[in-house]
């Protein structure tokens, strides 16, 4: 593993969507796995290239609703039931029925926490720092550019290859990403 | 289509997007509204004239904690008045935010995309706005806590959870998180936009902290896309649960006029007729003040248009119903009411209401009317009006003449009542203008996945 740690990686700039996902595929191709892209709105294709793994996501948030649900139920059968048993109208005290609505709201409440807070984990935000943001350029991921990065946590990184190879495959700027 | 527009007009009615923009332009465009140094001067005269609306909000309610809820209109036997008509109303305006971002998102309805942000934005305001009543109608709010909110207290006391009030309060309180983390997540992408061109360092700290920490990278978006689609679809059962839960505080009582099994679809057309048209008045001042009819395309208002006509349909097979139910019903408590209604002491609330939302909407089949903003405009205004004095119809003339005659009374809103409704106009319109200033009215990210899709198309 040559000049690992001297560098995060490096970092390829493309002018179009088309591009970037041709790219991605032959980088996908060559055997690099430790590979990011960027790109100012979601492009399905460049997931694919990439080969990402299917999102946790999902499971994360049945898990929040299931809790949730669960929560909910089980706060209203305790205070109706069990801590403030209260005879309304001659009612029984679990009267199932009336819990539907709270437990149906916690269950949407807690899922909805399970997608937002597991996205956020998910992805390592927040987020302090990243040393991709030393490249100068790199601020247009956010405009219209779109750039591929080879990490130099990569089995197969060195840097004179992936330069020429980055060459190679129509990258417009190719720049080294400080720590 | 028999239609009378030369083609070319046409084609550019049904764009989303006005051509000739690219990626990089629509971030410039979207992102200078923030971003410009300068705040405009017409920003400045409509947010101190919302901010001093603003102040009559606090007065009133300053003057109501200082003096009781007797200076509220309501009293036996109309227990609920403009508190109850005001919350909702607002909750009901609420309601097309969410339906724009996540049932028109399940439907792959595009044009939705760049009415979206702003529509959510509004659902915020206008549930906070809806708030106010309900927590100040309680007359001491710190004191009411406990009985709304389950959280063991020194009493010893839970809240009674066969009690729709209750649903209402698990309802309304996950509708305004649920909608809070789903504009949140949406901000996300076009803050690290800000921040990477904001120009100033502050800005460039506040939008950083804000944005996370996000870079774009294909695996933030993969989770992204995933988490965006899963909350749009929580969203969707959340929101038709809301204004169906808003209306079983009605439903579930005994009350002629309240007691109908027609009131959950009928409240939920209602919200979103009220929303949308809410929308319409929101969009057409700020596409106009932006210079942003490029991206809120004629095409826009009048699919909102649509939406506004079908809904309010709805709403009138609505009334339609509750007479026929009260005749059919042969009940005479039932008859009564809904002759009280039409020719009773509010006879005039009544015959507004229809004017406004059973003949108003019928307008909009007209296709010229249905494109021509300043009738969108105007009509937008008439839907909210209507959409208030339904409320206030079945509020008020259901209450004032129930079983006993010798417990029948009359209503109006006292000043205060006024006061705070008009107070929170105030405060909408003043978290509207802050929230145009400081963060992209139109979702930028979306926006250039819209633009792309549309050149593909071509």
């Amino acid at each position: 593993m040559r000049n690992h740690g001297a560098i995060h990686g490096i970092l390829a700039e493309f002018h179009s969507p088309d591009e970037v996902v041709e790219a991605a595929k032959k980088v996908h191709e060559a055997g690099y796995t430790k590979v990011d892209a960027y790109s100012p709105y979601p492009i399905e294709e460049l997931i694919e290239a990439l080969d990402l793994h299917k999102s946790h996501l999902p499971k994360i948030v049945l898990i929040g609703g299931i809790l949730g649900f669960l929560g909910g139920w089980a706060l209203e059968y305790w205070a109706a039931v069990i801590e403030y048993p209260m005879n309304i109208g001659g009612r029984p005290l679990f009267s199932w029925p009336a819990f539907i609505v709270p437990a149906y709201e916690t269950t949407i409440l807690c899922a909805a926490f399970g997608a937002v807070f597991g996205m956020l984990a998910l992805n390592g935000l927040p987020q302090p720092y990243h040393p991709v943001f030393n490249v100068p350029g790199f601020a247009l991921a956010s405009r219209d550019r779109f750039f591929i990065c080879i990490e130099s946590r990569d089995p197969k990184f060195d840097r004179e290859a992936i330069r020429k190879f980055f060459g190679t495959i129509g990258a417009h700027v190719v720049s080294e990403v400080e720590h | 289509m028999a239609s009378q527009l030369p083609g070319t007009h046409q084609a550019e009615a049904d764009r989303l997007i006005a051509p000739g923009h690219d990626l990089g332009t629509i971030t410039d465009r979207i992102s200078e509204i923030v971003l410009q140094r300068q705040t405009p001067r017409g920003w400045w005269i409509g947010f101190a004239i919302g901010f001093c609306v603003f102040q009559l909000l606090l007065v009133a309610m300053g003057y109501l904690l200082f003096v009781g809820i007797g200076v509220w209109g309501p009293n036996v036997p109309i227990g609920w008045g403009f508190d109850i008509i005001n919350f909702v109303w607002w909750i009901g305006i609420g309601h097309a935010g969410t339906l724009i971002s996540a049932i028109l998102l399940l439907l792959r309805q595009e044009w939705r995309t760049s009415i979206n942000r702003f529509a959510e934005a509004m659902t915020l305001f206008a549930v906070s706005c809806a708030a106010f009543y309900p927590i100040f109608h309680t007359g001491r709010p710190w004191l009411a806590i406990y009985w709304l909110l389950p959280y063991p207290n020194t009493m010893g006391l839970w809240p009674n959870f066969r009690s729709p009030l209750i649903w209402d309060v698990f309802a309304v309180t996950t509708y305004a998180t649920v909608s809070a983390l789903f504009w949140f997540v949406g901000l996300i992408p076009d803050l690290a936009t800000l921040r990477d061109r904001a120009k100033s360092k502050p800005w460039k700290i506040v939008y950083g902290i804000l944005a996370m920490g996000w870079r774009g990278s294909a695996k933030h978006w993969h989770n992204y896309e995933t988490a965006y689609l899963l909350l749009a679809a929580l969203a969707t059962p959340l929101v038709v649960s809301v204004h169906t839960v808003v209306s079983f505080d009605f439903a579930t009582g005994i009350v002629p006029g309240w007691h109908a099994t027609i009131f959950p679809p009928y409240f939920v057309a209602g919200a979103i007729y009220a929303g949308f048209a809410m929308v319409l008045t929101l969009a057409i001042p700020l596409r106009k003040f932006y210079k942003l009819e490029d991206f809120i395309t004629l095409k826009h208002l009048e699919n909102m248009a649509k939406v506004m006509l079908a809904t309010g349909l709805i709403v009138g097979y609505g009334y339609m119903m509750e007479a026929f139910f009260a005749w059919y019903s042969g009940v005479e408590y039932e008859t009564y009411m809904m002759k009280n209604r039409m020719f009773g002491p509010y006879w005039w609330a009544y015959w507004l209401l229809i004017l406004c939302n059973v003949v108003a909407p019928n307008l909009l089949w007209v296709k010229n009317l249905r494109t021509s903003v300043p009738f969108l405009f105007g009509i937008s205004f008439v839907v909210s009006i209507g959409m208030w004095l339904e409320r206030y119809v079945i509020i008020v003339t259901s209450l004032h003449r129930d079983f006993l005659p010798s417990s029948w009374g009359m209503y109006q809103g006292t000043i205060f009542d006024w006061a705070a409704f008009v107070g929170t106009l105030g405060l909408f319109v003043t978290l509207l203008f802050l929230f145009v200033r400081f963060l992209p009215a139109i979702s930028i990210a979306e926006m250039r996945t819209l633009h792309v899709k549309e050149e593909e198309r071509k």
